[in-house]
Formats: structure tokens, sequence, C-alpha cells
């Protein structure tokens, strides 16, 4: 049967399994909204693309699987490109379509064309421009695997109008042909060895984790190999809700506001086990002095990350839970080693216990104001341990990551590599679509809330019930932390003088809006939201001049950390 | 230090962009570049001179293989290879130098694929050193202009880089 480009586009996607999709349509999409009108697909309509690709994002990191935003052309597809950096920042399997010009018209500045491939490239994994009908099945199919395997990422498809009405006959390939692209999955086994002796060898081992374990499986093996050899665990933001706070061994987050005690471990360790992470400068401090007396071990499966900012002693290219699995079985065959290493690590645990004592991650409390630190535990104690976070970008998103207990893996959606303000709404709009029954909460500030603050309205149309708990410092928060520790207290242009009503900017919406001002408030102003079937904005105007700390100044060495302000 | 790079590409449209941005992109330099379909019409060689240390060369070989459109990426220097570039020298003939010019010429073996009233066109083709040696041999004599094609490389012997 002939089917049309855009009816063989969707028919792709169903046979990806995709159920939902976010987008906004326009001239270069209209046949594909045309087709999308009978289709099984649910799409929702977020109010701007960039929300779309940060909704779709949510959706993956809270899943796991791909999630799908679509566009328009020219302004459309451009509005997509800070939530496709942000994705490929942060690993995020993501298939973005985007409408074209006709091919014909393609190079001539035709109305809303942009050369959104050309634009794409730097921040997806791989991008396509579909010149033919012929080759859109193939097309999608590698676009979904690409995104999906290796080291996830965004895919983008940029689909031009005459090729969406054109007609051919419709056939599913069931494998992809891409010579170039074989990542490796198995870890090398002679490696796996050298990490065995050099972890039996260890007498201050660390194991610091990043995005690579957000998945439940690759969790799973870093906590078996953690409680195995008794190695304390420090995580980035990425990789932080895959191995529990509450954990004896955990040591939080590591880097520029990181823990007193995981910088310190770090800084002391004499191997360095590195799990799916990339050693980012916030996470390393001064580059020359990190880890200074330790051996590292990188097991990652993109190559491209290791020894890309320090030097690595023994590099293990491979699927986490491969070779994570491969290591713990390896090690349970040395009984005597590993018992031998426990032993010897004894002073090692004491020692960390020692600085989690004398450095606890701390706020100073106040029964007067309300700590913005203070709303993000109570939060955490008043949700389900399968409550989704999102934040936004500023000192609200550090706190979350120093006093939110995490415990269950793609529980916590952040912008860690981009760091894009605007982030938490649309995500946490994505995560909500993914799982109607879960609590959805975005950690809000006042600034970046206004970023894609029109997404209230999705949320009302869509039924969607994310809290949105904004700590209100009418600041840009931490760039005035900056501004007050490097710059003199010059707040240049950090001071929001206009007083945004939040609640009534809920209303408008058709969103419930609550207040609260004192610290006795927070826990029924929560209370309250979490009752409420619907949207909620929850604003609490909290310690204006709070700031976030252990900071370790940009450029400085993890143990120089400035402890308190 | 200078490496070779010889990279086998799907010979698709916009990966030459890929190639550039990812070098561009991350601040690596290009000295020469050279792009032409390989014996199998679908795949591109491409011939990369870069400049960089050992962490750099490492990532530009493992950024280069990461490409989805790269098919194999091979750093030729420290392999035994065979290089050889082309450049195109237009190079003034008056009276009084004219004689020389056709000795270098000759000493280079290269040869004259253009001959006007007053200037000559020079073929030559060899190592990057001894294209830069007839190049200085005849700047005295008036070179109006120079095109090089950047080093090919070919691994000696019976191996082959593409399979
Ligand atoms: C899109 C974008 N623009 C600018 C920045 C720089 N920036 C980082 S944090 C921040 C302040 C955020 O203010 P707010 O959302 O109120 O959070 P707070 O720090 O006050 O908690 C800014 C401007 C950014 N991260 N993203
Ligand atoms: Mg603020």
């Amino acid at each position: 049967m002939e089917m049309t480009g855009s009816q063989i586009l969707l028919e792709c996607l169903r046979q990806e399994g995709v159920e939902t999709i976010f987008g906004f349509p326009g001239g270069a999409v209209i046949n594909i909204y045309d087709d999308l009108f009978d289709s099984p697909i649910h799409h929702i309509l977020t109010r701007h693309e960039q929300a779309a690709v940060h909704a779709a994002d949510g959706y993956a990191r809270a899943t796991g699987r791909v999630g799908v935003a679509l566009a328009t052309s020219g302004p459309g597809a451009t509005n997509t490109v800070t939530g496709i950096a942000t994705a490929y920042m942060d690993s995020v399997p993501m298939v973005v379509i985007t409408g074209q010009v006709p091919t014909p018209l393609i190079g001539n500045d035709a109305f809303q064309e942009a050369d959104i491939v050309g634009i794409t490239r730097p921040v997806t994994k791989h991008n396509y421009l579909v010149k033919d009908i012929k080759d859109l099945p193939r097309i999608i199919k590698e676009a979904f695997f690409i995104a999906r395997t290796g080291r996830p990422g965004p895919v983008l498809v940029d689909f031009p109008k005459d090729v969406q009405v054109a007609t051919d006959k419709f056939h599913y390939p069931d494998k992809v042909n891409l010579p170039g692209y074989k990542p490796t999955y198995s870890g090398n086994a002679r490696q796996v060895e050298k990490a065995v002796e050099m972890i039996l060898g260890a007498r201050k081992p660390v194991v610091y984790a990043g995005g690579g374990v957000s998945s439940p499986e690759a969790g799973e093996g870093l906590t078996q190999l953690a409680e195995l050899i008794q190695a304390p665990v420090t995580t980035t933001l990425m990789g932080m809700a895959a191995f529990p706070k509450k954990h004896p061994l955990s040591l939080g987050l590591l880097g520029m506001h990181g823990t007193f005690f995981a910088n310190m471990a770090v800084t002391e360790s004499d191997l360095l086990i590195a799990v799916g992470a990339r050693f980012d400068d916030r996470v390393t401090g001064k580059v020359e002095t990190f880890a200074p007396h330790a051996k590292i071990i990188h097991i990652d499966i993109d190559p491209t990350s290791i020894k890309k900012n320090v030097r690595v002693d023994l590099p293990i290219v491979g699927d986490l839970r491969d070779v994570l699995d491969k290591l713990v079985k390896r090690l349970s065959e040395e009984n005597e080693g590993v018992s031998g290493l426990i032993d010897e690590t004894v002073n090692w645990r004491q020692k960390i216990e020692a600085w989690k004592e004398e450095q606890p991650m701390r706020y100073e409390p106040s029964d007067k104001e309300i700590k913005p630190q203070f709303v993000i535990e109570k939060i955490r104690e008043m949700t389900r341990d399968d409550a989704i976070i999102t934040t936004e970008v500023g000192q609200h998103q550090m706190w979350t990551a120093q006093f939110f207990d995490f415990s269950q893996p793609r529980t916590f959606l952040t912008s860690g590599g981009l760091g894009t303000m605007g982030y938490g709404l649309p995500s946490a709009l994505g995560a909500q679509a993914a799982f109607p029954g879960r609590q959805v909460i975005d950690i809000s500030g006042d600034g970046s809330f206004q970023m894609n603050s029109q997404e209230l309205a999705t949320l009302v149309q869509f039924n969607l019930p994310v809290k949105i708990a904004i700590l209100n410092n009418n600041y840009l928060g931490m760039v005035r932390q900056w501004q007050q520790l490097f710059f003199k207290k010059r707040y240049s242009q950090t001071i929001m003088e206009v007083p945004i009503d939040f609640v009534k900017l809920a209303e408008a919406y058709g969103a419930k809006g609550l207040h609260a001002s004192h610290p006795d408030e927070v826990e029924a102003t929560i209370r309250r939201a979490l009752e409420i079937d619907g949207p909620v904005i929850m604003e609490f105007k909290v310690a204006r001049e709070e700031n976030v700390m252990p900071m370790v100044p940009a450029g400085k060495s993890l143990n120089e950390m400035v402890l308190a302000s | 230090m200078k490496h070779t790079i010889s990279v086998l590409v799907q010979n698709e449209f916009g990966v030459l962009a890929r190639v550039a941005g990812l070098f561009s992109g991350r601040g690596f330099n290009i000295e020469s570049l050279s792009v032409a379909p390989t014996l199998e019409p679908t795949i591109s060689r491409m011939t990369i001179v870069t400049r960089g240390d050992d962490r750099i060369i490492e990532q530009i070989n493992k950024q280069l293989h990461k490409l989805i459109n790269t098919i194999k990426v091979i750093d030729f220097t420290h392999k035994d290879c065979v290089a050889r570039e082309m450049a195109l020298i237009k190079v003034s003939a008056e009276e009084g130098t004219r004689a020389e010019v056709l000795r270098i010429t000759d000493i280079f073996r290269a040869k004259v694929i253009d001959v006007a009233p007053r200037c000559y066109s020079i073929e030559v083709t060899g190592t990057s050193s001894k294209v830069d040696a007839i190049i200085e041999l005849l700047r005295p004599m008036g070179i109006k202009e120079v095109v090089r094609t950047g080093p090919v490389v070919l691994a000696r012997g019976a191996r082959m880089g593409e399979k």
C-alpha cells in the first residue's frame, strides 16, 4: 500500500514503540499534524519548542526510553537547539523531528528555512536530512538505534515538506547497517583483570560515579561493586540518584558544591574508580591537582571521555553493566584478597567517618525566615521514595543535590552538563506524562522559572499534576553569590526588581498557587500542594542571601573549598 | 608534533562538514586536508595533517572515530608509509631567470605544464619537504601563485589501509 511520507513517519514511530511525543505545529509539519489527528500516538502541545524538547528529555530520563519531539522548520527548529544541546551534554536518548522547506527550495533562503542540520551538528550525536522518501524508514530506524545505543544522545531528523507528501510503499527495516558505528559493549577481560589487581592493592579507594550509572541496571552493578569492596561512593549530579544517599558508603556530591568529605576523600584517595563519568571541570576543580595521589581506573562506554581531561592509569571501554558485572564476578572469586582489602581499608573508612562528623552537610536553621535547604528537606520527607524531582539551574539546584536524599534511579532530572535554566518545568511535564500516577516536583528558582513559565498552560491542558516549588530569593541567586564572593558584592543585573505574584500567575493559567513566607507555613503548604489533584505552584519566600556551601572557587583544588560564607 | 591521519568515511552529504566542524569546535588545527572517493564509490578517504601533543592526537583519533559516518581512522605517524604531495607553481620566467627555473625544475624532477611568454607553471610531486624545498629555490625567481594539495599517504608493502 502506498503511504505518504508523513504517514510513514508515524508508522515508524509506532513500530519503535513511541506512545507520546511533544511538539508544536507549523506550516512545514502541517501534514504530519494532519495525520497525527487520527493516530494512536499521543501528542502533547507545549507552548514553546524548547519546552517540547526538554519535555521529551524529561520523559527519556525518567523512563530510559527514547524521547521524541516534533517542531516546524525555521524558528520552530532553531527553538529546539537549547533543548537538544541540553540532552547532548547529559547523554539523553532522543529523536527530534523538524519540518523543513521543500527540497527544491533548500538553500534559497525560503520562508522559514534554517539549516538546522548544520546548526545542530555539534550538539547531536548524529543528524539527517531526508532527501528521498525511499530513505525515510531507514533513517528513522537508524535515528532511534543511534539515540539509544552506545553512549545515548539526541538525533535530529530534518524532514522536508515535499518528502512528507511524497508516497511510497512502506517497509520498516528490522536491522540497521551502520559500518562506522559499533559501540564496544564488552569490557576487555585483561583490563578487568588489571582492575582487580589495582583494587585489591588499594588502601584508599573511592568510586566516582557519573551519569553513565543512571540506569537501574548500571546502578545495581555500582552498588554491588561498592558493597563488595566496601569503597565509598561519590557521585556527580548525573549519577546522584543511582546510589542511595542514605547508604553508609555514600559520600554524596563531588566537586564545586560537593560535600567536604567527598572532596577530601578524592583528594586523599590512592585509587579512584571512575564509572560512567567524564571529569567535568565542575567536578575536578583545578585539574592538575585533582586526586593527586590516586591511580585512576576509568570505565566508560565512550572512548573519547577517557583521557580527555585527566590522566588515566587503566581505561576500560564498555557497557557499565557488563564491566561492573565482570569486576564483581572476578572480585567475588578473590575471597582472601577482598577480605584483606576490607581489613586494610578500615582506617580509610574511619577517616571518612571522621570527616563526615567534622563537616557534615549542614545549614544554619532559622525559625524566622525560610531556609531554602529546609524546604528541600521537607519536600523529601513528605514525598514518596519514587517521587521524580526536576530542577532548574542555580542555587536551588545545588541545594537539591546537597539536601535531597535520592534513593531510586531516574528520580533526579537536572541539566548538569549545559546547566540550562528553564529545564525543570518542561522536563517535569515530560516525566509526569510518562508516569501520570507519580509525584513529580520541579524545584525551581524565581529566575529560572520565568524561562519556561508558559508551560503552566500545558500542565493544565493535559492534566499533568506537576508541583512546582519556587524558592524565591528575588535574585539570580547563583550569579549573585559569585558577585558577592568574587566581585565585591557588585550585584550587577542579578536583582529581580519586579516582584512577581506567582500565586496569581498560577491562577492566570488555571493552576493553583500557594504561598509561604514563614518557616511554620512550609509543611502545610507542601501538604496542601500534594493533596491537590492538579498542577500547583508553591512559592516560598526564602532567605535572600543564603549561599551554597561548601564551594570550591573556580580554578581551585577540591581541598581548597570554602566551607561557610 | 605533526600527524598524518587517514579517515575512511561514508561518502555522504555533510560528512566533510562533520569532520571540519569537529576540528574547529574542539580547537584542533588542520594543516591540510585532501578528500576523494576510494575505489568503492560510496567511501571517501580524507587525509588530514594536524598537530598536537599526544593527548590531543589521541582525542582527535577517538573523536574522528566517534563520528557515525567514519568507518576507519588510521594514524600514519608511527607507521611505515609513503606520503606524497603535489604542488602547482606559477613562477615568472624572464630572460635572465628562465634557465635557472628550468634547471631547478629538472633537479626536482618536476614538470613544466604551462608556458606563457613571461611565466611557467610547474608541477611537482614529492614529500612535503621536497615541495617546500623547490618553493624556496624558486622564490627568488618570483613566484606568482602556489597551489598545494596537502599530502596523501599509503601504507608500505602489501598491507592496506582500507579494509
Ligand atoms: C539559560 C541560562 N542563562 C543563564 C544562566 C546563568 N545562570 C546560572 S544560575 C543563574 C541564576 C538562576 O537564578 P534562579 O533561577 O532564581 O535560581 P537561584 O540561583 O536564585 O536559586 C543564572 C543566571 C544559565 N545557567 N542558563
Ligand atoms: Mg532566585
